[in-house]
């Protein structure tokens, strides 16, 4: 499981942030096609982005995000340069954290 | 021994009430937004109702232009359908995202900062045609903003 992010200062000053990470987001409710055993639930229930050891956003997601979810959103305050951390755990305690330059 | 019954009952109401009031302080409703806890029980819940109770309790919900929800007319692949939210309010709190046709509701929360503006966009799974709801926590009221998306294969189950 990967993350890929981009943070960008855009025409208005704010930073844009895009962010993909590579995850299968079982629901819970589907079946193996062969055994026909349930799928167990895994999915990302938390995205966190801080900036200087405050955190600006905190996303609770539950399993109907979609596969290899996608994220975007917008920052008032970190500028060009300053670096922004974003971290995300799943329901089975996976989890994944990386530092991006604002660009 | 009626008298024990009412008496634990009492308790229980109690316990019951001191811990939705602590769900809601801890999402983000009693000011303090960041580190806030999962709204466990509005994730849990089966129906429209029981999520917006866990959210929101007896809080009043308005309807407001300024809650824009964009997403496709008509998505085609339930399994994958883009949504942005964008509130048009000073100090909002949190975002949450709620499709009601969908087996539990609940989809997303987002408790945010000052500094972040409120306009998010996700991508989330529709098993059937419904309303996206997307409803804003902002300076003690709760903004309600809707779109109906139409799914033509859903995307929930196998």
């Amino acid at each position: 499981m990967t993350m890929k992010a981009k943070a960008k200062v855009i025409s208005d000053g704010r930073v844009d942030v895009k962010l993909l990470i590579k995850h299968p987001m079982e629901t819970g409710q589907r079946k193996d096609r062969k055994t026909g055993q349930p799928i167990p639930a895994h999915f990302v229930d938390s995205v966190t982005c801080h900036w200087n050891d405050q955190e600006l956003l905190r996303a609770h997601w539950g399993p109907a995000i979609s596969k290899n979810p996608y994220l975007s959103f917008k920052l008032d305050g970190p500028a060009k340069g300053d670096a922004i951390v974003i971290r995300w755990t799943d329901n089975k305690g996976e989890s994944g954290e990386k530092e991006y330059t604002i660009g | 021994m009626e008298k024990f019954q009412q008496h634990r009952r009492t308790v229980l109401k109690g316990a019951l009430a001191s811990s939705l009031v602590g769900l809601a302080a801890s999402w983000g409703m009693l000011g303090n937004v960041a580190h806030a806890a999962r709204p466990q029980m509005a994730f849990d819940a089966e129906d429209l109702d029981g999520t917006l109770n866990a959210l929101f309790g007896e809080d009043s919900i308005a309807d407001s232009d300024m809650i824009t929800v964009k997403g496709p007319d008509i998505a085609e692949n339930g399994a994958v359908v883009p949504i942005r939210v964008t509130a048009n309010v000073e100090n909002a709190e949190s975002i949450a995202i709620l499709v009601p046709e969908n087996p539990a509701p609940m989809v997303a929360a987002f408790d945010l900062q000052s500094s972040i503006s409120p306009e998010i966009s996700v991508r989330i799974k529709m098993g059937k045609t419904s309303d996206v709801i997307a409803l804003v926590r902002a300076d003690g009221q709760v903004l309600r903003g809707a779109k109906e998306v139409k799914v033509t294969i859903g995307g929930c189950g196998g």
